[in-house]
């Protein structure tokens, strides 16, 4: 394979990142925050596991360990269209994408990978350091089940950043605002298991859950991680998640396409 | 006083309008609010399908609180955006020409923004309180509904008074301090739920350093006529919501402090 061909999406992917990274002090005050947000839900869970004695899906040790991981990982949901897409599309700039000489899927792709990837790089690790140490998260339930995790966090990227790319091309046909994002994304928060750990919803709302994609971005790698999944069953978490990511990035591509056709360009 | 309030109705008009031109992405933040509060209660929802009971609170009374958090959120959220544009207004120097105004900063601030897709929170929180309030048998007597508007209004107050006092750190810091985030959202999330199940120095904290539960909490026990767990009296549920106009009161008295320890950044 030529080198050369992938050039532009990794400097491009790398550049966002190293920019990104400048960003410290936001850091920070997410770090802070999401703490507090941890420690509320976690006290409230308590709260509700004290109210009963039936055995639950899940018990409150794996309850503690998931929300701590979902604090954690939190800026990697696909909470909003890349912000420098957006910019692009507000004042027009992004006629000047359309001329690039490259694949522009991939390369809005790349550029959202980084926009996702690096700001949570920076508050998770400290973040899960401090939960490991002193707010009673578990270390991964084994060392296999560190591995799965790994993979499957590896398909959470790449599934929230096709779903970014997603929002982002919206914003090609709202012009105005965060467009249909604002709408998405607490849907997503929901079904993702941000809210409440998805076992815990009724039955009846188990399947549906299991078939739509947004489990692979929290629920399924949060419980490979504590062995709540066994390692056995990877292989089927894994799948789940490669499979939305091929349908969702053929969606987007499409969807492209299709913006890239009727696009009128803002601004003089 | 009563040309502040007209100042004050024009800035909102002003605001208003300019909201209105753009319709959709107005329709689309309201409903974006609307669901973002809404999947919250979807959670607690679920929560009692599973568990029945949260330490013998009963899920409507756990939607009262909610409830009446939401909406007394909703009013102070609508009018505090201004406070969190406080850094930048100190950082690029326009916090200056604000002052040479012969207005006080805090009307200016107020009505710098009347952030109406927040109207979501406000039906979302409302529709909650409506449908507890249905399904409780409360004690309506003149009593409890003057508490019930005294704790919306104070806890209004309250939360404006926090927004305030992130805005008088920026005086020093020269950036809005996304930090003091923990304090708002944070003690809005906490407030769903009464503040009896959470761990004693979280209670002491939000009940003595900053007086939350005196606007959720407490009042509300009286409203529902239930005794505190906690064992508080009556007579203190009926007077807590004014610590929350206390507070509000006492964060005035701050900003005046730090407005008079302002130094412009002189670009």
């Amino acid at each position: 394979m030529n080198p050369s061909f992938i050039l532009p999406y990794t400097a491009v992917l790398s550049a966002r990142f190293r920019m990104l990274l400048q960003y410290r002090a936001a850091a920070l005050a997410g770090f802070v925050t999401q703490i507090g947000w941890g420690a509320i839900r976690i006290m409230a869970m308590e709260a509700f596991y004290r109210s009963t004695t039936d055995p639950q899906p899940m018990n409150l040790a794996e309850v503690v360990t998931y929300v701590w991981l979902g604090q954690a990982l939190l800026g990697l949901l696909p909470w909003n269209p890349d912000t420098e897409i957006r910019n692009m599309v507000r004042s027009g700039t992004v006629a000047y994408e359309l001329v690039r000489p490259v694949n522009l899927y991939a390369y809005w792709f790349s550029r959202s990978l980084a926009f996702r990837i690096a700001p949570t790089l920076m508050r998770s690790i400290p973040l899960a350091i401090l939960a490991l140490l002193f707010f009673g998260m578990q270390p991964p339930a084994s060392p296999e089940s560190l591995l799965v995790w790994l993979a499957a966090t590896g398909g959470a990227v790449l599934l929230t950043t096709a779903l970014t790319v997603i929002l982002s091309i919206t914003l090609m046909w709202t012009i105005s605002g965060e467009g249909v994002a604002i709408l998405a994304a607490p849907i997503i928060y929901l079904l993702a298991g941000m809210v409440i750990p998805l076992p815990l919803f009724p039955e009846w709302a188990q399947f549906i859950l299991e078939m739509l994609p947004f489990r692979g971005l929290c629920d399924a790698p949060f419980r490979l991680y504590m062995g709540h999944i066994p390692v056995a069953e990877a292989w089927a978490v894994l799948l789940h998640q490669w499979i939305w990511i091929s349908v969702l990035v053929g969606l987007g591509a499409w969807m492209l396409s299709r913006a890239k056709r009727r696009l009128v360009v803002q601004g003089g | 006083m009563m040309n502040a309030f007209a100042l004050y109705i024009n800035y909102a008009t002003l605001s208003l309008r300019g909201q209105m031109q753009y319709r959709v992405s107005f329709i689309l933040g309201t409903l974006g609010q609307l669901l973002g509060t809404g999947v919250e209660f979807v959670g607690i929802l679920a929560l009692f399908d599973r568990f029945e009971s949260l330490s013998q609170w009963s899920l409507a009374e756990v939607a009262f609180f909610y409830g009446l958090v939401n909406v007394a959120f909703a009013f102070t959220d609508t009018v505090s955006r201004g406070f969190d544009h406080v850094g930048d207004l100190v950082r690029t120097g326009e916090f200056d020409r604000m002052l040479l105004r012969p207005r006080s900063t805090v009307l200016q601030l107020i009505g710098k923004e009347f952030t109406l897709k927040r109207l979501g929170r406000f039906l979302q929180g409302g529709g909650v309180l409506l449908w507890a309030t249905l399904y409780l048998d409360i004690d309506w007597s003149a009593a409890t509904i003057a508490l019930t508007i005294a704790t919306v209004f104070c806890g209004a107050c309250f939360f404006l008074g926090l927004f305030i006092n992130i805005g008088t750190v920026s005086f020093w810091t020269t950036e809005t301090l996304e930090l003091m985030n923990v304090l708002t959202y944070g003690g809005i999330e906490a407030s769903k739920y009464p503040l009896s199940i959470y761990r004693s120095w979280f209670r002491k904290f939000f009940t003595m350093v900053i007086p939350m539960g005196c606007v959720t909490y407490f009042p509300v026990l009286a409203i529902l006529g239930r005794s505190d767990p906690l064992g508080t009296s009556l007579a203190f549920q009926y007077v807590a919501p004014l610590f929350g106009l206390l507070y509000f009161m006492l964060s005035l008295f701050i900003w005046r402090f730090g407005l008079r320890h302002y130094r412009s950044t002189g670009s």
